[in-house]
């Protein structure tokens, strides 16, 4: 490392420093045996669309593009409209989650409609992953959505509108972001969990 | 036999809570009941003097050895699934002994089966709010300094038949075989995490597995910094491919789905991901509807071995009551054992060493009178939390909801000394 980069460095960790304990900076003289990876690298295997709906592709879908994909490459295990098949149970059981029956499916309990589009395209159909279309995916989308009526019969959805559909379910969470991440009884009354640790974040900043 | 020698070793046994619970000083004197047993029974009938083993030479070495015949039927529990590979199989825990899992005995859990992943080509990317992005291929990071502990790792979803309506009679390993513990060895995260230099706005990592399932979870930052690692030996030995091979991300404490396998990708981000498995599965429906999300500590928790369903007592007399406590937070502190269904309590010995985020062992002395008995464990970890009793934990959620369930299980023994599940 040259004297100028070490002292752009330098400044940088100052900066870390001074501005927040959880930040990091490559300022350390760590072994660097990791290779940059360029753009398109990154952009091949990124494959997150995030809530706001970042990373969601050109294209769009139909509900009833979606059916007909859905009818072809997903009911034999999900069942007709999504429901009655081997595997989960994608639709129906709105407004269910606090009575004595809570029906969990995507309708129902899913507070994003994004995750659905990163989730279907990551993972779907089981038996051949990554097999569909982006078009194909907005499709299945929009159909699966128009079946509790979340969406009309005749939406079309793309990178604009899907992140702004409301799904029943958006406000259901409780982030336990401010309770270290613990949700266990009887575990609200300890300090927070940091003595089993054998390194504090303190100790490397 | 057995009776005599339960006659001699009652004078120095001393009882600390109800239904028979001995001094966990007492152990003495429990090997000459086997012993005892032994010598009056094999081998007195043998004609040679010694065993065949003695008489000719053994089997030869061997590059990878395997158990024993009569230990190979301890096998992992693997249900029937529609899709072999999407599902989960679990450690067969009231057949094991000691705090380690053996690495063909780890439990599985895994959403599209378990890829076959070529060590020289797969890389991981470390990308997002970074100052420079990086790729590290397998023999790039074992060329980093390294670090082994003994760790367990627990699904979120262990035990969950615990709020089923009535109690599900099955094994031990059956009801909580979801958990393990292993020596991991590998780089911690924070390391690398220097080295690609991590924006100020950044809170979360998002972790991706290069399976047929493109596992996601978001994990806090505050995590991935504090004492998270990129695990790439399992006992000693390189991972097995069920157990993420070449590399995968293991977070102490943390519920299992987390500790992402096949690791490929780490993205820096703002906000959560808010994927599919951190909103729509891994998040505890409460029982008011609404549900918590990122309830990613494992609770304090113990579950008693022996006895335990399947594993019936022969007849009255001393025995051993032995299990298994660990929690998210830390060191278990003490492992309290009831034999009247939580009447009276007594404090259980912890054996070898009790590690932070580990299995420890507990044993306690026990005399069976052959009465009926309902045997409970209680853990507490070294931030004072507390093993909740079932209704306390049932209270708090929704019907069906089974995921961080560490709540107290209860064994009933019967006159016959069969072993049943209760909700005591």
């Amino acid at each position: 490392m040259s004297m100028h980069k070490r002292a752009i460095a330098a400044c940088c960790g100052l900066l870390v420093l001074a501005c927040s304990g959880k930040a990091r900076d490559a300022t350390n003289d760590g072994p660097h045996h990791g290779r940059p990876a360029s753009p398109a690298v990154i952009g091949r295997m990124d494959l997150t669309i995030a809530a706001d709906g970042v990373g969601l592709p050109p294209g769009s879908g139909s509900v009833e593009e979606g059916r007909a994909t859905f009818a072809a490459k997903c009911a034999a295990c999900h069942g007709s409209e999504g429901t009655g098949g081997i595997a989960d149970r994608l639709t129906g059981g709105v407004g269910s989650l606090a009575s004595a029956k809570p029906v969990r499916t995507v309708a129902s309990y899913w507070p994003y409609a994004t995750t659905i589009f990163d989730y279907v395209r990551r993972a779907m159909p089981l038996t051949a992953p990554q097999s569909l279309t982006d078009v194909e995916v907005y499709g299945l989308v929009a159909y699966l959505l128009s079946v509790d009526r979340i969406v009309r019969p005749d939406a079309r959805l793309d990178a604009a509108s899907l992140p702004k559909i409301a799904m029943p379910n958006r406000n259901g969470f409780i982030s336990l972001e401010t309770h270290d991440f613990d949700g266990n009884i009887g575990s609200d009354r300890k300090a927070p969990p940091r003595g089993a640790s054998s390194r504090s974040q303190g100790e490397k900043n | 036999m057995e009776n005599e020698t339960v006659t001699v070793n009652r004078e120095r046994e001393e009882h600390v809570a109800g239904g028979g619970l001995l001094h966990r000083r007492a152990f003495l004197g429990m090997s000459a009941v086997a012993a005892g047993g032994l010598a009056s029974g094999l081998g007195a009938a043998t004609d040679p003097r010694s065993p065949v083993s003695m008489r000719e030479p053994g089997g030869a070495l061997s590059g990878y050895g395997t158990r024993a015949p009569s230990a190979e039927i301890i096998q992992r529990i693997v249900p029937e699934l529609p899709f072999p590979g999407t599902g989960s199989s679990r450690t067969p825990l009231q057949l094991l002994e000691g705090t380690i899992t053996p690495n063909g005995l780890h439990f599985e859990r895994h959403h599209n089966g378990v890829p076959a992943i070529d060590p020289a080509t797969h890389e991981l990317l470390i990308h997002g709010l970074v100052r420079q992005p990086l790729l590290f291929r397998y023999d790039d990071l074992l060329r980093y300094p390294r670090e082994n502990r003994i760790l367990f790792i627990e699904c979120s979803g262990n035990s969950g038949t615990i709020a089923a309506a009535a109690p599900v009679q099955a094994s031990a390993g059956q009801l909580n075989g979801l958990v393990s513990c292993a020596e991991w060895t590998g780089v911690r995260l924070g390391t690398l995490l220097d080295e690609v230099g991590v924006d100020l706005d950044a809170r979360w990592v998002q972790a991706e597995g290069a399976d047929a399932a493109g596992m996601t979870r978001s994990i806090p930052l505050s995590i991935c910094l504090d004492d998270a690692m990129i695990a790439l030996f399992q006992n000693g030995e390189p991972l097995r491919p069920e157990q993420g091979f070449p590399m995968r991300l293991l977070l102490p404490g943390i519920e299992g789905n987390a500790s992402v396998k096949w690791l490929r990708r780490l993205k820096v981000i703002a906000t959560p991901a808010l994927s599919r498995e951190e909103t729509s599965k891994y998040s505890d429906l409460l029982a008011d509807g609404r549900a918590e999300l990122f309830s990613l500590r494992m609770g304090v928790k113990s579950i008693i071995l022996f006895p335990s369903f399947g594993l019936d007592l022969p007849g009255p007399g001393r025995r051993e009551i032995s299990g298994l406590a660990w929690s998210g937070h830390g060191r278990i502190r003490k492992v309290e054992v009831s034999a009247d269904g939580g009447t009276t309590w007594a404090e259980a010995a912890l054996g070898g060493s009790v590690l932070p985020k580990a299995l420890t062992r507990f044993r306690i002395p026990w005399r069976w009178d052959g009465g009926p008995a309902t045997l409970l464990s209680r853990a507490v970890d070294d931030t004072g939390a507390v093993q909740p009793r079932r209704k306390e934990w049932v209270a708090k959620y929704g019907i069906g909801q089974g995921y961080h369930s560490n709540a107290i299980q209860s064994w009933r023994i019967d006159e016959s000394g069969h072993v049943s599940h209760v909700y005591a």
